[in-house]
C-alpha cells in the first residue's frame, strides 16, 4: 500500500516560502524593534536581532531533520512525545527558572527554553493519533472526554505555571475535534459563554436574565412556528416567576431574586414537560436547557468574576471591556500598543523611523507586541500585508490539510491550522486592543528561539506528512 | 476514507476570514480614520522645550543700564517619566529635604503627571553646575534655562517693579501665559510687560521613553527662535534718582522731578524705598512678605502717585492764576491782612501785599479773598457756577483725575465738584466762603506729589505740559505712545504765569518775608512755593514745589516729607538740592552743608527697626 516518494518533489513549497517569508519579515522588525544605535549590525550577537538570527539558523536545521525523519515515527512515537512533553511542563513547575513570578522556563545557561511552546506539537501528534484510532466517534461522549482530556493536560500544566496565554492556546484544538464530528452544540455553547461573560460583567444580571428569556420565545416560536405555544409557556414562566416574587417580597424575604428566577424556570419545565415529551419538541428541550444553563452560568460568572478572579486579573477584562481607563496603570501596555500602531497611519514612518519603537515605549516589543512595529513602521499597508500573508498562510493550511489521504495527517494538519490562528489572531487582537491583553508571541514574527523552534517543528512535521501524502492509498 | 464532516471545513474557514477582516477593519479604523493616535505618539516622544526669551533691558535717559538680566535655571519634572532614582544624593545635590522634596513631587503630580511642571525654581549658576554632572541619574528631571532680573544699583524699585511667575488669575484672563511664566508687576515691568517680555520659541526634542533627549526633532527646521524683549531707555536720570533716595533716607515722602518740556519723570522717589534685588528669584515671595508686613512704614507702597495729600500752600500760585485769567485781580490788586483773614489764620508780614508779594509771602488772608472774587464773580450765575469754572480750570491742571501716566495704579487724587457740596449743604446752602480753605489748598482735597510736580512743570512751561511718563523710547527707535507726545494746553494766558512766577521767584529769592530761601542756589534762579499739608493723624507734611532755572527750565520738582512741619524746614532744601544735582552734575560748596544736613536727618522714629533698609 506504499509507495517511496522523493520528499522535496512532494513538499509543499508555497508554504515554505511563506514561513520563509514571515521569519525574514520578523528578524527585520525586530531589528526595528531594539535597535540600538550603538550596534547597527543586524548580525550583532549581543542584540536581539543578532540572536534570532541564530534562532532563525536553528529553525531551519531543525525544520530539515524534522523533515528527514520518516512519517511513521511521527505516527508511532505520537504517544511517546506527548508524554515526554507532559512530564518537561510537571518538571519546569519544579526546577523551571521563575520570571514574573511563572514558572515557564528550563534555563540551560546561555539557552532557556519553554516547553509550553514544544506542548503544543505534541498535543496536536497525541490528539490526531488517538483520533485516528477513532475514526469520526466524536459524537460519542467516551470519546470527546478522553480527547478533552488531552488537550486539557498539558492546558492544566501551563495555568500551573501561571501562563494563561499559552493555556488558552491549548483550547484552540477544540476546533479540531469540531472538524472531526463533535457537536456543533459544545461549540456554540463555547462561544455563547464567552459572550455571555463578557455581557454579565458589562449588565446587570437581571436585563441580561430578561433579554434571554425574550431571546429564547422568538428562538422557540421560530423553531416550532407555534406561537401559541411559546406564548403559553411565557405566561407561564411570569406568572410563576411572579407569584414567587411577591411570596418572597412580603412573607420569605430571603430567596431574592437569582433563586425567584431559577426556580421559576425550574417549575416552568416541569409543567411543560409532558408537552415536550408528548409532541417530541426535541428543539424546545434543547432551547429550555441552553436557557436554563445560561442562566445558572450568568450567577456563576458573576461570582468568579467578584470572588475568584486576581484584582489584577479583574483589571485587566475590567479595562478591555472599557470599564476602567487607567493608562499608566495596567493599560498602559495596551495604549502604548495603540499609540504605535495607530500613529503609523496609512504608510507607516518608514523603516526604523518609528518613534514609539525607536524609544520603547512599549514593552515587550520585540516578542508579544512585535506587531507594533509593524503597525507604526510600515502603517496600515504593512500591516494590511501581515494580516494578509497570515490569511493566505492559514487557507493554504486549511488546503493542504484538507487533500490528506491519512486521516492522521489531516488531523494533525488542523491542529496546526488551530493553534497559528488562535495566536494569529490573540496577538493581533491584542495589540489593537480587539481582545484582552493576553502574553502570546505572534508565530515566526516575535523574537524568542523556544516559540519559533516550537511552531517550526509544529509547521514542518505537517509538511513532511503532506510531502508523503501519497504514501497512502485509500 | 469516510469523512462525513468535510462540510465543516468551510465554518473553519469562515472563522479564519472572519477573524482577519476584523483586524483589519479594526487596523483600518485605529490607523487610518482615527489620528487622535499620533498625536499621542508626538506627546509621547516629543518635549517641547519653552524657549524663553530674555526679558528687554531697561536703561537710564543717559544710556545707564538699570535693569539687565543674570542666568538662573529651572529644575523641571515629569512625573510619569521619573523612576528609580537615588533620592537622599537628589535632595543633597540640591540642598532640599526629603520631605520637601516628597511635598514637590506631590505637587507636581496633582498639577499633571504627563506635562513638565517645575520643580524646583531659579537653581544658581553653581548648583546648577553640578547638579547638572548628575542629572542623568534622575529621569523625568530636566533643566530648563530663565533668565532673573538683576539691577545695577539698589535703586528705582518703585518705578521698576518686579518680576514675577504667572498665577493662576492670570493665566485665566491672558490665554498668552502659561503656567512658568513670568510677568511684570507694578512700575515700567507692568506698563510695558507686552513690549519687555519679547517672544517665546520652543525647541522640540525627541525623549526616549526614559525622557533622555536623542536629538532635536526634525533637525531643528520646527524650532522656533525666542526672541528678546525689547530694551527701554527710562527717562529717568539714574544718578539723580539714587541721590534723591538717599536725600529721602530715613524719612518718609517723596520726590517728584519732571522735565518741564517734555513731561519725561526725571526722578520719582517714594521713601522708605526697598532693594529691587529683594524681589527677585527665589526669595521673592518670602521677602514681599517681610515688605508688606511693615504697616507703619509701607515701603511697598508708592507715595509719589498712591498718596493724595492736600497740596497746603503750594495751590496758591494756581488760584492766582485762575484768579487772573478770570480777571478778578490784576497783579497790582493789593488786599491786606491782619494775621489772617476770618477764621484762616495767616503769619507776620508786611500789609498789604500784591499778588508777588502774597506769592512770596504766601498769605493765606490775600489768597481767601481772591479766592472769593472768584467765586463770587458776577459774571456766573451763582458761586455754584464760580466754583465749577474754577474745577475746570484745576482740572486742565491734571487734578482731580489720572494724568495718564504708565503707572496703572496712579491715583485720580480729589477735587470736589459743586454737586458733593450740594448734597452735604444743600442746594445753595454752600457759599464761598464755605469752601474758603480751598484757597489755601486744604480741606476736601487730594492730590498726588505725581500732580504737583506736573502743575509745576505746566507753571515752568507757562501754560502748558505733556502727561508725566517714565519712558523716553522703547527698542530700537519706537516711539512711545503719542499721549505722551500731545501737547495740554491749560487756557490761561502764558502772560499771567509770568507774573506768579515772579511771586515764586521771590519766595526763594527775595528779601525779608520770602518764604523759600533756604532753597536759593547760586547762579541758577529757583522758583518755588513751599506749602503744609495738614495731616489729621499727626505733625503736618512738608512740601515744596519748584522749577528751575527760571528762564527755559529744565527741571521741576515737587517733594513731600511727611509729618515734619512747615514746607520750608525740609521739603525745600531737598527739593532745591535736586535742582542743584541735576543742573550742575554736583551739589557746590555753598550748599554743601545743607546736603549733609539732610542726609543726617533721621525722621523716623527711632523704635521703628527698618528691616528693609540695607
Amino acid at each position: 500500500m506504499k509507495r517511496s516518494i522523493n520528499i522535496w518533489y512532494g513538499i509543499d513549497k508555497v508554504t515554505i516560502l511563506l514561513f520563509l517569508a514571515m521569519v525574514i519579515m520578523g528578524w527585520f522588525n525586530i531589528y526595528a524593534a531594539v535597535y540600538n544605535e550603538e550596534h547597527k549590525d543586524i548580525l550583532d550577537l549581543s542584540q536581539r536581532y543578532g540572536k534570532q538570527f541564530i534562532w532563525i539558523l536553528a529553525a531551519i536545521v531543525l525544520a530539515v531533520f524534522v523533515v528527514i525523519i520518516d512519517t511513521r515515527f511521527y505516527e508511532f512515537f505520537a504517544w511517546f512525545i506527548y508524554a515526554a512533553l507532559i512530564l518537561l511542563l510537571v518538571m519546569v513547575l519544579v526546577i523551571g527558572r521563575e520570571v514574573n513570578g511563572a514558572r515557564s522556563w528550563f534555563e540551560f545557561g546561555p539557552v532557556s527554553l519553554q516547553p509550553s511552546e514544544f506542548a503544543k506539537f505534541a498535543t496536536a501528534l497525541a490528539l490526531a493519533g488517538y483520533l485516528t484510532n477513532h475514526k469520526q466517534e466524536l459524537t460519542k461522549l467516551r470519546v470527546i472526554i478522553p480527547a478533552a482530556g488531552i488537550i486539557l493536560l498539558p492546558a492544566l500544566f501551563t495555568a500551573m505555571q501561571p501562563d494563561m496565554g499559552s493555556t488558552i492556546v491549548f483550547f484552540s484544538f477544540f476546533i479540531v475535534l469540531f472538524r472531526e464530528g463533535m457537536s456543533p452544540y459544545v461549540f456554540v455553547s463555547g462561544v455563547m459563554m464567552l459572550v455571555l461573560f463578557f455581557l454579565t460583567l458589562l449588565i446587570d444580571n437581571l436585563y441580561l436574565e430578561a433579554a434571554l428569556l425574550i431571546l429564547a420565545f422568538l428562538v422557540t416560536w421560530f423553531a416550532t412556528k407555534k406561537f401559541k405555544v411559546c406564548l403559553a409557556g411565557l405566561v407561564t414562566l411570569i406568572l410563576i416567576g411572579g407569584s414567587l416574587y411577591l411570596l418572597d417580597h412580603f412573607v420569605l424575604k430571603s430567596l431574592g431574586n437569582e433563586i425567584v428566577i431559577f426556580i421559576s424556570l425550574i417549575m416552568t419545565g416541569i409543567v411543560f414537560a409532558y408537552h415536550v415529551y408528548n409532541k417530541k419538541a426535541f428543539e424546545v428541550l434543547v432551547i429550555y436547557l441552553f436557557l436554563l444553563g445560561s442562566v445558572i452560568y450568568i450567577n456563576l460568572v458573576d461570582f468568579a468574576f467578584n470572588n475568584v478572579l486576581k484584582p489584577h486579573q479583574r483589571e485587566r477584562v475590567e479595562i478591555m471591556l472599557g470599564f476602567k481607563s487607567d493608562p499608566h496603570g495596567t493599560g498602559y501596555n495596551l495604549n502604548q500598543s495603540l499609540i504605535s500602531i495607530g500613529s503609523g497611519g496609512f504608510s507607516g514612518k518608514g523603516y526604523l523611523q518609528g518613534t514609539q519603537t525607536k524609544f520603547k515605549f512599549v514593552p515587550a516589543q520585540s516578542t508579544d507586541f512585535i506587531f507594533c512595529t509593524v503597525g507604526e513602521e510600515w502603517g496600515f499597508l504593512g500591516s494590511f500585508i501581515v494580516v494578509g500573508v497570515y490569511l493566505f498562510f492559514l487557507l493554504r493550511l486549511v488546503k493542504l490539510a484538507e487533500r490528506q489521504r491519512s486521516m492522521f495527517a489531516r488531523i494533525y494538519g488542523y491542529g496546526v491550522v488551530s493553534v497559528l490562528f488562535i495566536h494569529f489572531f490573540i496577538n493581533i487582537g491584542m495589540a489593537t486592543g480587539l481582545v484582552p491583553v493576553i502574553g502570546i508571541p505572534l508565530p515566526f514574527f516575535s523574537y524568542g528561539g523556544s516559540s519559533l523552534w516550537g511552531f517550526t517543528i509544529l509547521l514542518f512535521i505537517f509538511l513532511r506528512l503532506d510531502a508523503t501524502r501519497a504514501e497512502y492509498l485509500i | 476514507m469516510k469523512d462525513s464532516f468535510t462540510n465543516r471545513k468551510y465554518v473553519i474557514i469562515t472563522m479564519i476570514v472572519l477573524a482577519s477582516v476584523a483586524l483589519i477593519i479594526r487596523l483600518f479604523t485605529i490607523q487610518v480614520v482615527r489620528d487622535t493616535y499620533r498625536l499621542s505618539a508626538d506627546n509621547n516622544v516629543l518635549r517641547y522645550v519653552t524657549q524663553y526669551p530674555a526679558r528687554g533691558l531697561i536703561y537710564d535717559r543717559n544710556n545707564k543700564l538699570i535693569v539687565f538680566n543674570q542666568a538662573a535655571y529651572d529644575l523641571m519634572v515629569v512625573p510619569a517619566q521619573t523612576g528609580n532614582m537615588d533620592t537622599s544624593l537628589f535632595c543633597t545635590e540640591l540642598g532640599i529635604t526629603v520631605e520637601n522634596f516628597n511635598e514637590r513631587m506631590k505637587a507636581a503630580r496633582s498639577y499633571s503627571g504627563r506635562a513638565p511642571s517645575i520643580f524646583l525654581e531659579q537653581i544658581s549658576d553653581k548648583t546648577y553646575a553640578k547638579f547638572q554632572e548628575k542629572i542623568f541619574m534622575f529621569p523625568g528631571f530636566y533643566v530648563q534655562p530663565r533668565t532673573l532680573r538683576k539691577y545695577s544699583k539698589p535703586v528705582a524699585a518703585h518705578i521698576l517693579g518686579y518680576v514675577s511667575e504667572v498665577d493662576e488669575a492670570q493665566i485665566k484672563k491672558d490665554p498668552y501665559y502659561k503656567a512658568g511664566d513670568y510677568i511684570g508687576k507694578l512700575g515700567i515691568e507692568e506698563a510695558y510687560e507686552k513690549v519687555l517680555r519679547g517672544t517665546r520659541g520652543v525647541k522640540i526634542f525627541m525623549v526616549d521613553v526614559y525622557s533622555r533627549i536623542k536629538g532635536s526633532y526634525a533637525d531643528g527646521n520646527m524650532d522656533t527662535l525666542a526672541v528678546q524683549g525689547a530694551d527701554i531707555i527710562s527717562s529717568i536720570d539714574l544718578d539723580l534718582q539714587e541721590y534723591g533716595e538717599k536725600l529721602m533716607q530715613n524719612k518718609t515722602g517723596s520726590i517728584v522731578a519732571i522735565e518741564p518740556e517734555s513731561g519725561e519723570i526725571l526722578s520719582l522717589v517714594s521713601s522708605p524705598a526697598y532693594d529691587p534685588e529683594l524681589l527677585v528669584g527665589r526669595e521673592r515671595s518670602e521677602n514681599y512678605t517681610i515688605l508688606s508686613a511693615d504697616t507703619a512704614l509701607k515701603p511697598l507702597f508708592n507715595r509719589a502717585f498712591m498718596a493724595s495729600y492736600p497740596p497746603g500752600s503750594t495751590f496758591k500760585p494756581m488760584n492766582g492764576l485762575i484768579a487772573l485769567q478770570e480777571k478778578v485781580i490784576v497783579p497790582s490788586t493789593e488786599f491786606g491782612c491782619q494775621y489772617g483773614y476770618l477764621f484762616v489764620a495767616c503769619h507776620s508780614h508786611s500789609s498789604p501785599l500784591d499778588l508777588e508779594g502774597a506769592v512770596m509771602n504766601s498769605c493765606n488772608s490775600y489768597f481767601c479773598q481772591t479766592y472769593r472774587k472768584i467765586l463770587e464773580n458776577p459774571k456766573y450765575g451763582s458761586v455754584s457756577e464760580a466754583f465749577e469754572r474754577w474745577r475746570g480750570y484745576v482740572n486742565e491742571f491734571g487734578f482731580g483725575k489720572k494724568l495718564g501716566s504708565e503707572f496703572v495704579n496712579e491715583l485720580p487724587g480729589l477735587i470736589p465738584s459743586a454737586s458733593y457740596f450740594d448734597s452735604y449743604h444743600g442746594k445753595n446752602g454752600w457759599k464761598a466762603l464755605t469752601v474758603i480753605s480751598l484757597a489755601i489748598g486744604q480741606g476736601e482735597i487730594g492730590t498726588t506729589p505725581l500732580q504737583m510736580a506736573n502743575m509745576t512743570a505746566a507753571i515752568a512751561n507757562r501754560g502748558y505740559y505733556y502727561i508725566p511718563h517714565i519712558v523716553k523710547s522703547i527698542g530700537n527707535n519706537k516711539s512711545i505712545d503719542t499721549s505722551y507726545t500731545t501737547k495740554h494746553k491749560i487756557s490761561i494766558d502764558s502772560a499771567n504765569f509770568e507774573e506768579i512766577i515772579l511771586g515764586m521767584e521771590a519766595a526763594v529769592n527775595g528779601g525779608k518775608g520770602a518764604t523759600a530761601r533756604i532753597a536759593a542756589l547760586q547762579d541758577i534762579t529757583v522758583c518755588g512755593k513751599t506749602g503744609t499739608a495738614e495731616n489729621p493723624h499727626g505733625e503736618d507734611h512738608s512740601v515744596f514745589i519748584a522749577f528751575a532755572p527760571k528762564e527755559n527750565p529744565k527741571i521741576a520738582v515737587a517733594v513731600y516729607v511727611e509729618n515734619s512741619g512747615f514746607g520750608a524746614t525740609y521739603a525745600a532744601p531737598v527739593a532745591s538740592l535736586m535742582i542743584e544735582k541735576y543742573l550742575r552734575g554736583e551739589i557746590s560748596f555753598a550748599t554743601k552743608w545743607l546736603e549733609q544736613r539732610m542726609l543726617d536727618l533721621n525722621l523716623i522714629d527711632r523704635d521703628t527697626v527698618n528691616e528693609t533698609q540695607h
